[in-house]
């Protein structure tokens, strides 16, 4: 079968700041609340040579939601008429939950997940006898008595915590 | 440089590529054993956790290796059709979870190594190289915490709990000395700017390790005793079969299958 661009609608060639936009709309999937803009793993959104190009970065190495999320940009481009992009994935420099917005850092608060406070994982060196951790505030009731469980919690970027104050459970998004 | 110098590097640092892929991926294998099975909920999750990012490293290496070959295979054929000597992981990363001691000292024992390793390797002249081991360490970092918090909880822990760290020290200490031996291909390597030699980072990683095992009150067996040899080589133990024939039965057995 030919397809011809007229096939895709009316946005052969929208402006990439549009489709920046329409890029706000696309969610992740495992934490449905913040989108992959809020998330920051989208790098560059390009019209090249008639083709659209987004370039991601990966969260974690084997995070399974990455390729959910490059389907689900496919699917909301194509929503908006625009032909499936190309998505290219670059690896450096390394994704960092520092390059998480401000809103989807909220948003993640308002969802019952803790936001990463500290600065990224720090590579640099390793010793045993490292510095305090910040305290981490409970989403619920907002005490910073707690108290972490597992370095790992639902999902690879989680550790769990529990609040001594109101003794709920909850997810903290680790630094990266 | 002739052609077939040319494709001589070439095959070095293909197979340099798949000694890290199938390191990680070995190692993932066996982490994943536990999956279900781990001695308390957060357990079992922390360590299928980390084969995870270890399956994910494993992917981008492997990719990675498949492009250099440019051979028309995929990173799943790597994986999943070759047989055991032609895999080139260290012997640490195939030897069996056996109790739960035995599982986190073999997670201590490579992370300190991986961690120093990607370290190095994050130098490298070659670009791909450079990213994936910066991405990967991130990772390793967090692993690397986490096991050496393990290891000293458990090692100053309990009569119990420390007579069993000891022991799975000693049981697999003579995979040790593998991480640190140079062949031709990292001689290779290292004169090209992509990778460290391993020698050159035995200090960093005995100076780690004597760290922890002074605070896990665990007694560091002889360095200069006997070690167990091949893994880069191809010359695995008798447990890597087993592991490769839970690993590959679904694409042996249906060619092609797809999740």
């Amino acid at each position: 079968m030919v397809v011809s661009a007229m096939d895709y609608g009316e946005n052969p060639s929208a402006s990439t700041g549009q489709i920046w936009q329409w890029l706000g709309e696309v969610r992740d999937p495992e934490i449905p609340v913040i989108s992959v803009t809020d998330l920051g793993i989208i790098r560059a959104v390009e019209w090249l040579g008639g083709e659209c190009v987004i370039t991601i970065t990966p969260t974690y190495s084997g995070c399974p939601a990455m390729d959910v999320i490059a389907e689900e940009i496919a699917e909301t481009l194509q929503a908006h008429g625009i032909k499936p992009p190309r998505i290219v994935y670059q690896l450096s420099p390394a994704w960092s939950t520092d390059w998480m917005t401000e809103a989807g850092k909220q948003k993640l608060s308002g969802y019952g997940i803790a936001p990463p406070q500290q600065q990224v994982v720090d590579i640099s060196s390793i010793q045993r006898y490292r510095e305090v951790q910040p305290a981490i505030a409970c989403p619920q009731c907002g005490s910073v008595d707690t108290q972490l469980v597992s370095q790992f919690g639902s999902t690879a970027c989680k550790a769990l915590y529990k609040c001594k104050a109101c003794l709920e459970p909850f997810d903290y998004f680790k630094p990266h | 440089m002739s052609e077939n110098e040319f494709n001589h590097k070439l095959n070095d640092k293909f197979n340099h590529v798949l000694r890290l892929a199938d390191n990680a991926m070995i190692l993932s294998q066996r982490l994943s054993q536990w999956c279900g099975k781990g001695p308390a909920l957060e357990e079992d999750m922390a360590l299928t956790n980390v084969a995870l990012d270890l399956m994910g490293q494993a992917r981008l290496w492997y990719a990675y290796a498949a492009e250099l070959e440019g051979k028309g295979r995929t990173e799943d054929d790597l994986a999943f059709l070759r047989d055991a000597h032609d895999f080139h992981n260290l012997l640490l990363l195939e030897q069996p979870n056996g109790n739960y001691a035995d599982t986190l000292m073999r997670q201590f024992l490579f992370d300190t190594w991986h961690y120093h390793y990607l370290q190095a390797l994050k130098q490298s002249t070659d670009q791909q190289i450079a990213a994936i081991a910066e991405k990967s360490l991130k990772e390793v970092t967090y692993h690397l915490r986490r096991s050496s918090d393990l290891v000293v909880r458990l090692g100053d822990g309990t009569e119990l709990s420390q007579k069993m760290m000891q022991t799975a020290l000693e049981e697999l200490w003579r995979f040790t000395g593998e991480m640190f031996m140079d062949d031709e291909i990292d001689v290779a390597m290292h004169e090209a700017g992509i990778a460290p030699l391993h020698s050159d980072l035995r200090a960093a990683w005995d100076t780690y390790l004597a760290d922890v095992m002074h605070a896990a009150t665990l007694r560091l067996p002889d360095a200069n005793s006997w070690m167990q040899k091949g893994g880069k080589q191809g010359v695995h133990t008798e447990h890597m079969g087993y592991l490769l024939a839970e690993m590959q039965f679904l694409q042996r057995a249906y060619p092609g299958a797809q999740w």
